[in-house]
């Protein structure tokens, strides 16, 4: 009895995310027009769950027989997605209701995503890792699907659902090869037990398995495929779930299972990541330049920056995670932002995300044109934005790593995407909207959202160290 | 160590052979007298009409995922029933907390009236 209460003690955030998302299926259930009801429990139990994870965040422990860590390091990870989570609810509720969309399915499924991010990211068994996947994939491919009448969005859901079944499948592929040298899937004792530098195939095999999975889920290259397909065909508001959230879920694993466990191990790894990474760099940042849908072109440049935040994780070091979380905190709330002026441009069939539909919105609605330069700014890596702090965080980790020339592909790769993302403000700021062009109207809740993100991001551009030492303490 | 294989090997071509030797001669020594209603799909029942290649209702579909569901639920319950004393409190309530979420999913089908069937 007393192992029962402590373990639910020590994951009463996890906790607190399944109770809400159960809580709003039954509500949901009874009445089907209470979207709003369900909308506000949502917020009730991402609130009490970020409190409960701050509340656990100094006692870094393990939970039911070591399969879960919780606090510490899990205890940022879980609430990295609460804010994804959170934002994501904002502009879903005017982008969704615009759309027509089913608003309390997303909710539910949301909550149940976020539920299977937390094992996914904090697990300490690879089988609770796989399970946490299996749950965040199955209600990612579902949200994806959510407009089901949209051509667009029945294919991105079918694409993700092929592309990423065939992946989980290489993941546990690589927990039965791990399992068969170590006869555990703990991940602590496959480390212990590999701590010497002579390594069987079966581990090395397993591991590289393990590092395909976790690769497709972070959409870095040569894994990218389904990336610009699912981020575009998705309504809005899934998309910025996606991008924020599912990333950071997926950058999480990475860490937690490579950088934080397979620490010793990873280093066999640096160079296979490090490639992943230049390439992601390399083929995002340039496969962004003709793309004419600016959902298109967030997507392949999400894939740079998967190869940013990929240099961070094969340092295998303490720094380097503290910076890839960090990293992940600029990009949700600059993504989120960003998203959320898409959300408000597009109309009720999901159209208006074409660059050439943002022309003139500087002059025409100059709050929402100045919010999204500001993001996009903090994409490229200006001063005094987040991102340039993100970035030089993890290039400064990957230098006294001693890896310059990742380094320096990143610092060339930043300079190309320049070129993409200034040329949005140019549309926005010297083209005159074209005629019969309608003027978008944001809706109350995304705008607190853009307004949050825009001043998470200016906040993060002010005070990084303070931040970063936040984070980097508790992992 | 591929020895050892031998055996399973020779079964496995006497089976074949058996097979193969018994469809062949029931062909040449079994009796053929063939009329048209012997070569009917059916000598008895409903004439078949239509296409085989007919659209069957989606209905199926959503009854196939929640059996597949349900059916997973047992699969569970049985190592729990397995090593019920050993596991005393503990697996005990997290057998309830499993079924209650699986529970909550059944009230929201009955509510959904996914196993309505028009």
């Amino acid at each position: 009895m007393h192992d029962i209460l402590n373990d639910t003690i020590a994951s009463a955030p996890l906790w607190a995310i399944v109770v809400t998302g159960v809580a709003t299926l039954l509500v949901h259930a009874w009445d089907e027009k209470s979207d709003k009801p369900v909308f506000w429990i949502a917020l009730a139990g991402i609130g009490v769950s970020a409190v409960l994870t701050i509340w656990r965040a100094p006692v870094a422990g393990t939970a039911y027989s070591g399969m879960l860590k919780t606090g510490g390091a899990a205890s940022a990870w879980t609430l990295l997605f609460l804010v994804a989570t959170l934002l994501t609810l904002f502009i879903a509720w005017d982008s969704l209701g615009k759309a027509a969309a089913p608003r309390g399915e997303f909710t539910i499924l949301v909550l149940f995503a976020v539920a299977g991010m937390i094992p996914f990211s904090a697990g300490n068994d690879l089988l609770a890792v796989f399970i946490g996947l299996e749950i965040l994939s199955v209600s990612l491919y579902t949200l994806v699907g959510l407009t089901r009448r949209r051509f667009a969005s029945n294919e991105a859901a079918l694409k993700y659902f092929l592309l990423g079944a065939f992946a989980g499948g290489f993941f546990l592929y690589g927990i039965a090869f791990l399992y068969g040298a170590a006869q555990t899937t703990n991940i602590e004792d496959i480390a212990r037990r590999f701590a010497q530098s002579n390594f069987p195939v079966l581990f090395l095999t397993g591991s590289a398995l393990l590092l395909v999975g976790l690769a497709f889920k972070t959409g870095a290259v040569p894994f990218h495929m389904w990336v610009p397909d699912v981020y575009q065909g998705a309504p809005t508001a899934v998309t910025t779930f996606l991008i924020t959230g599912g990333k950071a879920a997926a950058f999480g694993a990475f860490v937690t299972v490579f950088t934080m466990t397979l620490g010793h191990a990873s280093a066999r790894f640096a160079v296979v990541i490090g490639v992943l990474a230049l390439c992601s760099m390399v083929f995002g940042n340039i496969a962004a330049i003709p793309q004419t849908d600016i959902k298109r072109m967030l997507a392949y440049s999400s894939i740079g920056h998967a190869g940013y935040m990929l240099i961070g994780v094969q340092t295998a070091s303490v720094e380097g995670a503290g910076g890839v979380a960090f990293y992940l905190l600029s990009y949700i709330l600059t993504s989120t932002g960003a998203f959320g002026v898409v959300a408000a441009m597009e109309n009720e069939q999901g159209e208006g995300t074409r660059i050439e539909d943002f022309a003139g919105l500087g002059y025409t609605k100059p709050l929402l044109g100045a919010l999204l330069s500001l993001f996009l700014f903090s994409l490229i890596g200006i001063p005094p934005f987040s991102g340039f702090f993100a970035k030089y965080y993890i290039f400064l980790t990957a230098i006294e790593h001693g890896d310059l020339w990742l380094v320096l592909i990143g610092v060339a790769t930043s300079v190309v995407s320049l070129y993409f993302y200034l040329r949005v403000m140019v549309v926005m700021f010297f083209r005159q909207p074209g005629e019969n062009q309608p003027v978008p109207e944001a809706g109350a809740w995304t705008m607190i959202a853009v307004v949050l993100s825009a001043a998470g991001v200016i906040a993060l551009g002010l005070f990084p160290g303070t931040v970063l030492d936040l984070i980097t303490s508790v992992f | 160590m591929p020895e050892e294989y031998i055996p399973i090997v020779l079964i496995l071509l006497c089976a074949l052979a058996f097979g193969m030797v018994a469809v062949w001669l029931s062909r040449i020594l079994g009796p053929r007298r063939d009329y048209p209603e012997k070569l009917t799909t059916y000598e008895s029942g409903v004439e078949p009409v239509r296409t085989a290649h007919e659209r069957f209702s989606v209905k199926y579909y959503m009854v196939a995922v929640l059996f597949i569901l349900f059916d997973i639920e047992v699969v569970f319950i049985y190592p729990w029933a397995v090593r019920y004393r050993a596991l005393g409190w503990y697996g005990l309530i997290e057998m309830v907390v499993f079924i209650g979420i699986l529970l909550a999913g059944y009230i929201y089908i009955l509510k959904k009236e996914a196993l309505k069937w028009d």
